[in-house]
């Protein structure tokens, strides 16, 4: 029988993830490597869920189900996402953050 | 005890009409405003009727006294177990006779309106004010709730308001408007102060609980109220006083008269609804309502007497020097609802006393009638010759038989010539007077006398004088004659209604009879000022001229209504507006104003020096969110356990 991970180790993995994520967004100025940069946070939260389900309360299935849930939705979010950058490339010919600032005081 | 909830539907209708034309008067329904206006009416009318019939001849009498009964109550505003502003309906004789006399009049009104507002653009908003008009009148008479005769007393102003303001295009009527909302706003202020000194000590604002725990000297509210005193009054004299102040503001009682000649300056129907035969007689309608408890007190009494008579003579002296003729018209009204005022206040509350409050109240009745017959038939003249001066007219027997008839009937029937109305009521008036108080009585057979001059001075004016220049025929269609003939007809029939069966200070019927030998006086006087009259305007001379002059400085006085306007306009504009209203204005601008701007000024300055924050750039807001999340962190984990 295989050694069992330690739940630590899982949660070591979901919290570099989930910093490479949050350094993705502020540093890129790209909105699709952005948008990439939040769907690799929204997954580390989602090993944090399932780690924690299967870890703490291997009986019950909560955690699963948030996961399911934050997968929809995180789909659904791409899907509007995309057509926003598709939309501001129409009008600024560019996907840059930098060159979209006109929503300001 | 029957069922009176039917009464319920005698102001809703007006009310529906009112709503309904005002919402889709003028674009669906311009065409048939009119029609849905009177017609609805009508349907009140007849009930008013069926109300009455029920109530005088089958059921309100228990044991030979006319009953109080409350057809409807429901709690509205519940302050406390002991406090609540209820709304009713009540049905007693002054509420039933008042029902009557404003549906009839009024719907001759609306008839009336037919013709003469005809072709107006805005018809249907005419009627839609009308009826609200109505309604708030009705609305008045049947409420049951000191504080529901408040509300329905300002809606009564607000329509007045409207309708004199009805030609909004004119400068003098917007100004008429303003000074009739004003002058009775002020009175109304009293009245308010009033209704909550007598709720205060009463402990309650239903109108049957306030007679019964006012009238009974050894009640706890009673003492309470009596030994209360204010300036060297008692709070019952005051609180009574000043809801006089409001009921005198409606009935343009002196000093606070100064609105109601103005007010002529609304479409003529308008006048004779509200200007004289309705919306006016309020305040001795409010007196009546509240008279066990005014009969407490001496002090209020005497106010009411005094003011009455001073306005009575008043406005009969002013009447007789003005030349526009519905401006005589609303003295005349002033006079002869002064005549009403201290015939209630020389009453006495039940038996034999009690002779002024029902002569007061038939009066008003009577009053009513041949009053809207005179504006009415005023407004005919002036849809005819287009125009209110005296000298613009004359010599129109000829051109309009049917108004010449039932003026000259009506201005009988004012001046108090048996058959005709008014000489029953003024007759009760002036026998109370002489049982009471031998002042009054002289006051009132002067005014009487002045009476009959003043009406045919405008009598002989309109229909006599000089031969008319005016060629085309026609008095206007029969909706226009129709109410003046029906209204005739009453002018010369109400006089008989045996009115002291039925309306009496104590319910009780009274037995009153003329006495031929003491009407000697007043009618003797009346045709003597009516010969005098005639003598002086039936064909054009100059004799009137030469007696004008003979009076000298008081026709002038009296000419320019003896300047009350002017001490009014001294009073604001050189006391008022200086010390009192600038010093205000300044504090409102500088103190007031001033705090507001300091504040905004301060909110601008922040503004300006972290809208920085704000750059438009998405990832700056990220890493703000960021940071704050780990603020929140830090404080929730480490600071804040």
């Amino acid at each position: 029988m295989m050694q069992e991970i330690p739940l630590t180790h899982i949660l070591f993995v979901s919290t570099a993830l989930f910093f490479i994520g949050m350094y993705g967004l502020f540093t890129r100025r790209n909105l699709i490597t952005m948008l990439m940069s939040i769907e690799l946070m929204l997954n580390s939260v989602n090993i944090n869920f399932v780690a924690f389900n299967k870890y703490l309360f291997p009986d019950n299935l909560e955690g699963l189900f948030f996961t399911l849930f934050i997968i929809t939705i995180a789909a659904a979010e791409a899907a509007v996402a995309i057509a926003i950058i598709i939309n501001l490339y129409r009008s600024h010919h560019s996907i840059d953050v930098e060159d979209a600032t006109e929503m300001k005081y | 005890m029957s069922n009176y909830l039917y009464i319920l539907w005698i102001p809703l209708l007006p009310l529906v009409t009112f709503v309904l034309l005002g919402l889709f008067g003028r674009k669906y329904l311009s065409g048939i405003a009119g029609l849905l206006g009177t017609a609805s009416l009508f349907t009140s009318t007849i009930l008013s009727f069926v109300a009455a019939k029920q109530y005088f001849f089958e059921d309100g009498k228990v044991n030979g006294v006319f009953q109080k009964i409350v057809a409807l109550k429901y709690t509205w505003l519940e302050f406390s177990p002991n406090l609540s502003i209820d709304l009713g309906i009540i049905v007693d004789p002054i509420s039933v006779m008042m029902l009557v006399v404003v549906t009839s009049v009024s719907l001759m009104v609306h008839v009336f309106s037919l013709g003469y507002m005809k072709g107006e653009e805005r018809f249907a908003t005419y009627y839609a004010f009308l009826s609200l008009f109505t309604f708030s009148m009705l609305g008045l008479i049947l409420s049951s709730n000191i504080f529901q005769v408040y509300m329905f007393w300002e809606l009564v102003g607000v329509s007045s308001f409207l309708l004199i303001s009805y030609y909004f295009n004119k400068p003098s009527a917007v100004a008429a408007s303003k000074k009739a909302f004003i002058v009775t706003r002020f009175a109304d202020l009293g009245f308010l102060i009033g209704i909550l000194i007598l709720g205060y000590y009463g402990g309650s604002m239903d109108i049957g609980l306030l007679i019964e725990r006012f009238t009974s000297s050894s009640s706890t509210q009673f003492i309470s109220i009596t030994s209360a005193s204010f300036l060297g009054a008692s709070m019952l004299t005051w609180g009574l006083t000043l809801i006089f102040v409001g009921g005198a503001g409606k009935s343009a009682m002196f000093p606070l008269h100064i609105w109601l000649p103005d007010a002529m300056e609304g479409p003529t129907p308008v006048s004779a609804l509200i200007h004289a035969a309705t919306m006016v007689v309020a305040g001795v309608y409010l007196v009546a309502r509240m008279f066990p408890v005014f009969s407490m007190s001496e002090a209020a009494l005497n106010i009411v007497t005094y003011v009455g008579a001073a306005s009575a003579l008043f406005a009969a002296i002013i009447a007789c020097t003005q030349t526009d003729i519905k401006r005589v018209l609303a003295y005349s009204t002033m006079s002869q609802i002064g005549y009403m005022m201290f015939a209630l206040g020389i009453s006495k509350n039940g038996g034999e006393g009690g002779l002024g409050y029902m002569a007061s109240l038939f009066h008003l009745f009577t009053h009513a009638f041949f009053k809207s017959l005179l504006f009415l038939g005023a407004g005919a003249v002036i849809h005819m010759v287009h125009s209110n001066e005296m000298k613009d007219m004359g010599g129109l027997r000829k051109l309009m038989p049917v108004t010449h008839i039932a003026f000259l009937i009506a201005c009988l029937a004012i001046a108090g010539i048996p058959p005709f109305a008014g000489f029953f009521s003024k007759e009760e008036i002036l026998t109370a007077a002489f049982h009471e108080n031998k002042i009054i009585y002289g006051i009132a057979l002067f005014t009487a006398a002045l009476t009959s001059y003043y009406m045919f001075r405008l009598y002989f004016n309109i229909f006599w004088s000089k031969e008319t220049t005016i060629s085309h025929h026609g008095e206007g269609p029969w909706v226009m004659k129709l109410p003046l003939i029906i209204l005739a007809a009453c002018a010369v029939g109400v006089g008989f209604v045996p009115f002291s069966q039925f309306v009496t200070a104590d319910g009780k019927p009274l037995v009153t009879h003329i006495d031929w030998v003491f009407s000697i006086a007043p009618v003797v006087l009346s045709v003597l000022a009516i010969l005098l009259a005639a003598r002086f305007y039936k064909n054009e001379n100059d004799k009137s001229d030469k007696v004008v002059a003979g009076f000298g400085g008081l026709y002038t006085a009296a000419y320019k209504k003896f300047y009350v306007d002017e001490v009014y306009l001294f009073i604001t504009k050189k006391i008022i507006f200086p010390f009192i209203g600038q010093p205000i204005a300044w504090a409102d601008k500088n103190m007031v104003d001033g705090f507001m701007q300091l504040l905004a000024t301060i909110t601008a300055k922040i503004a300006l020096l972290i809208k920085g924050l704000q750059s438009g750039k998405v990832q700056n807001y990220a890493l703000f969110f960021f940071g704050g999340v780990v603020a929140l962190s830090i404080l929730f984990i480490y600071i804040w356990k």
